[in-house]
């Protein structure tokens, strides 16, 4: 008797919520007459938050023991193990994401878009590397990136590459930089992530293009140190501007060098600065300083100039751009059933003066843009090219604080204070 | 002599080294209070909003997964348990059986078993969806609108950026708090406004 009433209520109680919920259902649910029971949904949750700040635990970790590897310990070998280390866990474990490159886009979206909220992961994914770096060198690029771990265990027989590609090669960096932070200020895209090269490799599954992407980067990085990171990676644009100015670095030698010239040759990245000592060209230089320092300026304007008024192009990457040029120049498409994003535009009701209202703002972020985007690099070149005037004497063999991404191979070279010189020999045959 | 003057050499530019350095660090500081006071602890987990979905397929072809991490998901609370699903059947089939002429996923992912005359119970078997939407699309045209294409986050690597989301057209993937993960319909119903 009691099981019948609480039956009817529960019958009665559920017609009444589903007129009230789904008012609208053209086939309302209907009352079985078995005791039919709907499966439960599966919906398998996301992988855990404490797990995600173990993620920066772990960064934080691996950079510590990065630095007293490089600065107390001198071991190659054991910075050696820390980016294995690194390549199994960031890179294959976790699959490559976050990391610290691509959270340049995530902090330039937090910073534009008042409705994106970034999560404190990518922040200190963000914020930790650059600390290091300030404080002791680019310990990041040597031992806690993946990206950077998996180039530097396939280089195999590294050239020396001529200062002069090594220079024009180096101003690729602050363009991918710029335009990173373009695309992810207008929020069109995250490039960074998307042409990732090493990610398919880590994750397992890259389309086509991206394995041959990554594949070339690391053939040619057998011979070339470390391609991506020299000569692309946006991160170590700001990596290096700490690591410039870096508290304390990593040094060939454990005390006094004796200009013996056998680290010479032993950077793959060629960022080892050789002692220079011409009193002669120090008068030239300092016209030639005064002269490029002037002409900083002008780099800026004609740099802004181009770009900015290459906004028409830059902008076609964005999906709202695109659509609203396609539907000007194509009208005839709008009858292509086809084609997905013009059938969904013209279903969701919008109008066209919208679209292409939108599409103007857009086009005007990306002349502002175009115009810092462009001043950027004017100024990146002139700094490169002013710092190309400033001579400096040199009389030991140095890291150049800039570009050493602390592999600690040099060290290993340095004849001072090993008293076993047999494995010295070993290393230099 | 000439040592103090290869002395004050070297000070001046520690003194530029480590004002430089002071900058550096109090531009990151800045940069990171700034940001930080947007951030939000806890992480974000792309999902879609299935009363945005226009069901265009794209899911199944522009996740960085192959097959992808959208699957169809069915709200059984919104089912009608028709003979005639919009979503199982293809339009104006012959006979409302099985066969597989007659199915409208591609892949054969939804099992139709009967319940009771004349009503039918509709699952989906995740191993074989591949997120097409064709049964979405379906069901929403002539049915209830209860199967909709969600992210699996069991599969979902989240990326940093939803290579579907930039693909959309209907902007329906966007990042939502990972402790929320989910827009299955009927819980989470289409907002008023």
């Amino acid at each position: 008797m009691n099981t019948r009433i609480i039956k009817i209520l529960a019958i009665f109680s559920g017609l009444l919520l589903s007129v009230i919920t789904f008012a609208q259902q053209r086939f309302p649910r209907p009352d079985f007459e078995t005791d039919y029971e709907a499966p439960t949904i599966l919906a398998p949750e996301p992988r855990q938050g404490i797990l995600e700040y173990l993620d920066v635990f772990i960064l934080f970790i691996v950079l510590s023991l990065t630095t007293w590897l490089i600065l107390k310990k001198r071991s190659r070998k054991g910075v050696l193990y820390v980016s294995i280390f690194t390549l199994i866990y960031f890179g294959f474990y976790r699959n490559g994401c976050i990391c610290s490159i691509g959270a340049i886009q995530n902090v330039t979206l937090s910073l534009v878009d008042p409705t994106y909220a970034i999560s404190l992961t990518a922040l200190a994914f963000f914020m930790l590397p650059l600390l290091f770096a300030l404080f002791a060198g680019r310990v990041f690029c040597g031992g806690a990136c993946p990206l950077g771990a998996i180039q530097d265990l396939i280089i195999i027989k590294p050239i020396e590459l001529p200062i002069g590609i090594r220079r024009a090669l180096g101003l690729l960096p602050y363009l991918y930089l710029g335009l990173a932070v373009l695309y992810a200020a207008t929020k069109t895209d995250f490039i960074i992530c998307r042409y990732d090269p090493f990610v398919g490799i880590f994750r397992m599954d890259a389309s086509f293009n991206m394995l041959v992407l990554g594949g070339s980067f690391l053939i040619i990085g057998m011979f070339v140190g470390r391609p991506y990171c020299r000569f692309l990676c946006p991160y170590g644009v700001l990596l290096s501007w700490m690591s410039g100015v870096s508290k304390k670095h990593l040094t060939i030698t454990p005390s006094a060098c004796i200009d013996c010239k056998l680290c010479e040759r032993s950077c793959p990245m060629d960022a080892i600065n050789k002692p220079v000592t011409d009193p002669v060209s120090k008068k030239r230089d300092v016209n030639r300083f005064v002269l490029s320092t002037m002409l900083i300026p002008l780099w800026i304007l004609v740099g802004g100039f181009i770009v900015s008024k290459s906004n028409i192009y830059l902008s076609r990457a964005n999906r709202t751009v695109n659509l609203a040029e396609l539907l000007i120049t194509h009208p005839e498409l709008k009858s292509d059933p086809d084609h997905i994003d013009i059938q969904t535009f013209l279903a969701s009701g919008k109008t066209m003066d919208t679209l292409v209202e939108e599409a103007s703002v857009i086009r005007n972020q990306f002349y502002f843009g175009g115009w810092i985007l462009g001043g950027f690099l004017g100024l990146a070149f002139g700094i490169i090219f002013t710092r190309k005037t400033i001579y400096r004497d040199r009389t030991d063999y140095e890291p150049d604080k800039g570009n050493c991404v602390s592999c600690g191979r040099c060290m290993d070279f340095c004849p001072v204070g090993k008293e076993d010189l047999t494995t010295l020999m070993n290393l230099k045959n | 002599m000439k040592e103090k003057k290869e002395n004050k050499k070297q000070s001046r530019r520690d003194f530029i080294q480590s004002s430089a350095r002071y900058t550096m660090a109090i531009g990151i500081g800045a940069l990171g209070g700034l940001v930080y006071s947007k951030s939000k602890a806890g992480e974000y987990v792309w999902q879609i909003d299935p009363f945005v979905c226009t069901q265009c397929g794209r899911c199944a072809d522009e996740c960085v997964l192959a097959p992808s991490a959208v699957k169809c998901f069915h709200a059984f609370d919104l089912c009608g348990y028709c003979d005639l699903c919009g979503g199982y059947f293809k339009p104006g089939v012959m006979d409302l059986n099985t066969g597989g002429e007659n199915q409208l996923c591609p892949t054969s992912a939804i099992k139709r078993s009967f319940v009771e005359d004349p009503f039918f119970q509709y699952t989906i078997d995740e191993e074989l969806c591949i997120g097409c939407g064709k049964c979405v699309k379906g069901c929403s045209s002539f049915g209830n609108g209860s199967l909709h294409l969600q992210i699996n986050h069991e599969l979902c690597v989240n990326c940093n950026q939803c290579a579907i989301a930039q693909m959309c057209p209907s902007d329906a993937i966007t990042r939502v708090a990972a402790d929320a993960p989910y827009k299955i319909k009927g819980d989470f119903t289409k907002p008023t406004s």
